[in-house]
């Protein structure tokens, strides 16, 4: 078996008397995406923002990429790879769509301790960051404004801007949220691709784009992970059945 | 040509024609007033890479430019009267070289900036313009009970301080110095609005989680950016000092640091020549409302209302639109 990059070691998180992450564990291996699914309130937004740094965990460990980063913040942890795209589009909004790019290409090769060149000039910033808006194509809306940009075309350029980071692992909480079915569609394809380059971690709502693309899958429920496997050995277990699946059949 | 550039070439322009006017008419009170509006639009540029690119709303600029306005003081008063300022780890005595005094001025004002932006960094919000506000009236308070220098009654300075090869007390050519320096600092700015810190600065201000998510701290950014605009409004109270050769504790006051704040407002925040604007405009009504009231500042205080209330990108913005966003 190969080492996972990420992993999650017996993570615990309380809020008081919710137990929002209660003795999680989780790995992503090379290669893999590895979904992350559960219902409202199951605790999957406190979990991702542990992964990423927001949270510390009350107890266990955040292993990545051979070494415990449970101590460093969000800064440290995007340096050391990790690329994040947020649940609600998080980009600087009176920017162009291309400066969002490039920040990122900033931040992740020369840092923004540079005050007298013009960055939208700088090539070596330039190339990386119009590859990343080519590859989700966006490269003709490189001038727009962000905040003229549709709700679908603002989860395409979260993804161009974790992209430039190249990280070695994706973290992407929802990305496919209010897509819509072709927008939806063209992503998976997309992100069916993107695990050659780094793993994902998906937390999604979309239980075909789960099913169709995720190599295991993982169940969390009121802030424990009930079953991880692939999609058949999820499908057919009767726990996540009753526990969450059933709930949504239901409804 | 973009309309902002335009605006802007005019407005040089005028603070290139305007006092040749005055001086060729021999009105050396309207130079006077001019080299007031630039060295207040130089304190407004300081503001204005905090408030503007930064997002952070200090209300405590008067303690840079008090802090300038000091260096400047206590540097001349020296000189006047032979005594060094300190001897010991090296001597240091005072000065009436106007170049080093400005060095003095922005390493003393940037030293002051980063010790309070450190501290004042850590809140934000409605915390941050009150622990600013906070430290303004510190110093405030400190020089006024401060007898070494004057205390209330502040520091006179007899003799302009000097400039190689210049008669600074020429109104026209002392004009000339700090209209250089303005310059020299709007295009400074210019390319630091444009630069990659210019870019992460003004990210951080829109949107301070997607900075962090590709790995570039928020915290030192600001302080960077808190320090050089406190070192520019610094410099900016040296020559203020040396135009009115006096310095007292109204520098640090409270009202220095809102009418610094309304000059980056009236003009438009954000925008590169917003406090040149801004200052100008509030001369200007100083000089023609004063002239009509004592209380002109009742209309000021109208004015403002109208700017914040229907016209957000202050002059600028009612004058060349929605700013855009730099290719």
């Amino acid at each position: 078996m190969t080492e996972p990059i990420l992993d999650i070691r017996n993570i615990s998180k309380s809020f008081g008397a919710l137990r929002a992450s209660n003795d999680v564990s989780l790995d992503l291996r090379p290669g893999e995406i590895h979904a992350l699914i559960g219902p409202n309130g199951a605790g999957k937004s406190t979990l991702i923002k542990q992964i990423a740094g927001n949270l510390r965990p009350d107890a266990g460990a955040v292993w990545f990429n051979g070494r415990d980063v449970t101590e460093l913040d969000t800064v440290a942890r995007a340096r050391a790879g990790l690329g994040r795209t947020f649940q609600i589009s998080s980009l600087a909004m009176e920017m162009t769509v291309l400066q969002n790019v490039v920040l990122g290409a900033m931040g992740h090769r020369t840092g923004p301790f540079r005050f007298f060149r013009p960055v939208m000039k700088d090539r070596a910033l330039l190339a990386p960051a119009m590859q990343a808006l080519e590859q989700v194509g966006l490269e003709e809306f490189a001038t727009t404004r962000t905040a003229d940009l549709s709700h679908g075309q603002r989860r395409q350029l979260e993804v161009a801007v974790a992209l430039t980071l190249s990280p070695r692992v994706f973290l992407m909480d929802e990305p496919m949220a209010g897509l819509g079915a072709e927008g939806s569609h063209r992503l998976m394809g997309f992100l069916d691709e993107l695990r050659q380059q780094a793993p994902i971690l998906l937390v999604e709502h979309d239980m075909d784009a789960v099913f169709a693309l995720a190599d295991r899958i993982s169940v969390l429920v009121y802030g424990q992970i009930i079953a991880t496997g692939s999609a058949d050995e999820i499908r057919a277990n009767p726990e996540v059945r009753s526990a969450y699946l059933g709930e949504e059949e239901d409804a | 040509m973009q309309r902002e550039t335009l605006i802007n070439i005019i407005v040089l322009a005028l603070l290139v024609l305007f006092p040749l006017w005055a001086w060729q008419a021999d009105e050396p009170f309207m130079i006077t007033l001019a080299t007031r509006a630039v060295i207040l639009a130089l304190a407004g540029v300081g503001l204005n890479l905090a408030l503007g690119l930064g997002g952070m709303v200090s209300f405590g600029h008067a303690v840079f430019f008090g802090v300038g306005g000091y260096a400047m003081g206590i540097l001349a008063s020296h000189a006047q009267s032979y005594e060094p300022i300190f001897e010991w780890p090296f001597l240091f005595e005072g000065s009436k070289f106007m170049p080093l005094i400005w060095l003095v001025a922005i390493l003393s004002s940037g030293l002051a900036a980063l010790a309070i932006g450190a501290l004042s960094l850590r809140t934000s919000g409605v915390y941050f313009i009150m622990i600013t506000l906070a430290f303004g009236q510190m110093f405030f308070y400190f020089t006024i009970s401060w007898p070494a220098y004057g205390g209330e009654d502040g520091l006179s300075v007899y003799v302009r301080n000097g400039f190689p090869g210049l008669n600074t007390l020429d109104p026209i050519q002392f004009y000339g110095i700090c209209l250089a320096i303005l310059a020299i600092v709007l295009f400074a700015m210019s390319r630091l609005a444009r630069s990659s810190f210019g870019l992460a600065l003004s990210a951080a201000r829109q949107n301070e989680e997607r900075v962090q998510a590709v790995g570039i701290g928020v915290f030192r950014l600001r302080l960077m950016a808190f320090t050089i605009s406190g070192a520019i409004t610094g410099l900016a109270g040296a020559l203020f000092a040396d135009l009115n050769r006096f310095v007292s504790p109204v520098m640090f006051s409270w009202q220095t640091s809102g009418e610094i704040m309304i000059f980056v407002i009236l003009g438009g925040v954000g925008r590169l020549y917003g406090p040149v604007i801004g200052a100008v405009l509030f001369i200007v009504l100083e000089h023609e409302l004063g002239g009509l009231s004592e209380y002109w500042h009742i209309y000021l205080g109208a004015l403002l209302l109208g700017v914040v209330l229907f016209a957000r990108g202050g002059l600028i913005g009612v004058l060349a639109g929605r700013e855009v966003a730099h290719d």
